[in-house]
């Protein structure tokens, strides 16, 4: 599903957290969001996603206006996983990612064996089939993350927004979450903090003061003067003699 | 890959499972009804009862003494038929509260809601508001909605936390509470006082048919809006904004189920006054039967509400003999406690 930004831009109390940021992402690509902290990444996910009040400008999923869907079609096309999202409820694993079928239920389409199949499959995909019935609150950080990622999967969204997804995660979970996220045949939009791992998508943009400073292919996007600019590091490229792969190695820069 | 698991056993999802549920349900309601009816200051036979029922749903024409069937057709039925749907009525909405606020504190007596309904009541019954123009269910709804927006716009200038939308509730309800008192001191006799301070505690004493007409609609239309959102209710597990994210429709379901809650809420305080507890603690403690899934937890939250309710007031009656007890009292003396314990065990877990 192509995904396209026109002018998008938020602010709170006379201050602009996303500003005018204007975008296509075509369908099946994996676009990495990169920015220092409180650069505008996790907001901008969500205006994309539509949850923002006081939004400016416009999102197209394949040339229709997000506008003109309701709340239900929208999430029947893009599923977010945020941040931060925790409950006190006493809900199992598999409960929530259930609610991932949420936008295709309703009072008279009771959830059914196909949806429950859906769902385990989204469980199997993130590696969590064997731990289905665990209590939320016995889940780690990293587990719950898995959880709702498996949750945005049984959406079958065409567009899948993953804010900071390897946050929690161990090394395995981070390198076979991305590897999952690559190989899925949806259009994957996903902040990421580690420039190592941002290397791995098809294309980046660096957010910078809430605006899109830069967006392109990962080696043409993240040179050292723009490592320097709006990370504040120094950066060095190694390349891996096994698979001529680039790797930054960072260190810092003093102002 | 599927597991034989304790989650599947807490999903009978088909059609017949459901069906027998759903009797299981019915019939032990009925059983409550007709305990309520039974047991009082004078206990009344079932063969008497059974022949009082027959006489006047099918015309049947059993001999039964005139004081006898006065009591069971004229009083303890419909005092126990609203019983239950007050019951019903007070758990939906604190399970619809706890939801949507994501507070386990969340009901409508403590976020004002009740206060609101006494005062808009007490306001058409002793000042006269309306001019004979509303009647005490239509004051009650008003009082109830002036409460619950105010106590949402207080909470909003607090920053709009669910602490702060609690903090607000608990505010609100001093000043409804005031307010009635106020309105009473200012405006009514002394045998105006006391029956409203009496009415004010809870009490099921004078109802009569017209308020079974009232009270059990409200009941089941709460039960039907519940039940048609038991989805939109679960999706907020996560908080609003993923509710939104998963394709709900914030604001008409908050709007909704809000609205439900006000009007079942303003009409059982217009008919039975405000009682406390049951809202608070029927849905901790069908949650830990149900788990917190929706699906299960509406119907459930609903029946339990009703026996509860048709068990206090059974109680209010049998305390003190001779004597009536306030049934707000009564479901206090076993909804504090009880409270206690949910919070305790809470603690433990978290
Ligand atoms: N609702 C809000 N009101 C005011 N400021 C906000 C709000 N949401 C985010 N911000 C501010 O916007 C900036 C960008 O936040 P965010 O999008 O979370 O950045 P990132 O995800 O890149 O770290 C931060 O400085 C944050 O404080
Ligand atoms: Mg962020």
């Amino acid at each position: 599903m192509k995904v396209s930004l026109q002018g998008l831009s938020w602010s709170a109390r006379q201050r602009i957290i996303v500003d005018d940021v204007t975008l296509e992402i075509a369908s099946g690509e994996t676009f990495g969001l990169v920015g220092a902290n409180g650069s505008g990444k996790s907001t901008l996910l969500r205006l994309i996603a539509g949850l923002m009040p006081r939004a400016r400008g416009e999102v197209q999923l394949n040339g229709t206006p997000m506008s003109r869907l309701s709340r239900r079609e929208v999430a029947q096309n893009l599923a977010l996983v945020e941040q931060h999202a925790d409950t006190d409820e006493a809900l199992t694993a598999r409960d929530a990612a259930e609610l991932g079928r949420t936008p295709w239920l309703s009072a008279l389409r009771p959830f059914g064996p196909a949806d429950s199949a859906i769902v385990d499959q989204a469980l199997e995909m993130v590696g969590m089939s064997h731990m289905a019935d665990a209590a939320w609150d016995t889940l780690s950080g990293g587990e719950r993350q898995r959880i709702h990622i498996a949750r945005a999967l049984a959406q079958q969204p065409g567009v899948l927004l993953l804010d900071e997804p390897t946050n929690h995660l161990d090394i395995h979970h981070q390198l076979s979450l991305l590897q999952l996220v690559r190989s899925l045949p949806v259009t994957v939009i996903l902040a990421l903090h580690d420039l190592n791992q941002a290397m791995e998508c098809d294309r980046l943009g660096v957010m910078q003061g809430g605006r899109l400073i830069a967006c392109g292919p990962p080696q043409e996007v993240l040179d050292p003067a723009l490592l320097a600019q709006s990370f504040r590091v120094g950066a060095r490229v190694l390349t891996d003699s096994h698979d001529s792969a680039r790797l930054f190695r960072f260190h810092c820069i003093e102002d | 890959m599927k597991l034989a698991s304790p989650h599947n056993a807490r999903h009978p999802v088909g059609g017949l499972a459901l069906l027998c549920w759903w009797l299981g349900g019915m019939l032990l309601l009925m059983m409550a009804i007709l305990l309520g009816v039974i047991i009082g200051e004078t206990p009344l036979p079932l063969d008497t009862v059974a022949a009082v029922f027959a006489n006047n749903l099918w015309n049947a024409s059993y001999p039964v003494e005139r004081i006898d069937a006065g009591i069971i057709w004229n009083y303890r039925l419909p005092r126990t038929l609203v019983a239950a749907a007050c019951g019903a009525g007070l758990a939906l909405s604190g399970v619809v509260l706890q939801a949507l606020i994501r507070n386990a504190l969340a009901d409508p007596y403590l976020l004002g809601v009740s206060a609101g309904a006494s005062t808009g009541a007490v306001a058409v019954t002793i000042l006269g508001v309306g001019g004979g123009a509303l009647g005490i269910s239509s004051g009650a709804f008003i009082g109830a909605i002036l409460a619950f927006s105010l106590v949402a716009a207080l909470a909003r200038a607090a920053g709009g936390g669910s602490a702060q939308l609690v903090l607000a509730g608990i505010a609100g309800s001093q000043l409804f509470n005031a307010l009635t008192s106020f309105f009473v001191a200012k405006s009514a006799n002394a045998e105006q006082a006391r029956g409203i301070m009496f009415w004010l505690l809870g009490n099921l004493s004078g109802v009569r048919w017209p308020d079974v007409s009232l009270a059990v609609p409200a009941a089941i239309f709460g039960l039907v809006v519940c039940l048609w959102y038991i989805r939109a209710m679960d999706a907020f597990a996560f908080g609003a904004r993923s509710a939104a994210a998963l394709g709900v429709h914030v604001r008409r379901v908050q709007l909704v189920l809000i609205g439900a809650v006000t009007l079942m809420t303003a009409t059982m305080v217009s008919l039975v006054g405000s009682i406390g507890f049951v809202g608070l603690v029927i849905p901790h403690v069908v949650r830990m039967l149900t788990g917190p899934r929706h699906a299960q937890l509406v119907p459930v939250a609903a029946l339990a509400g009703a026996v509860f309710l048709i068990a206090a007031d059974i109680a209010s009656r049998l305390l003190i003999p001779g004597q009536v007890v306030a049934i707000g009292v009564v479901t206090a003396l076993v909804g504090a406690p009880g409270f206690a314990v949910i919070l305790i065990r809470n603690r433990r877990r978290s």
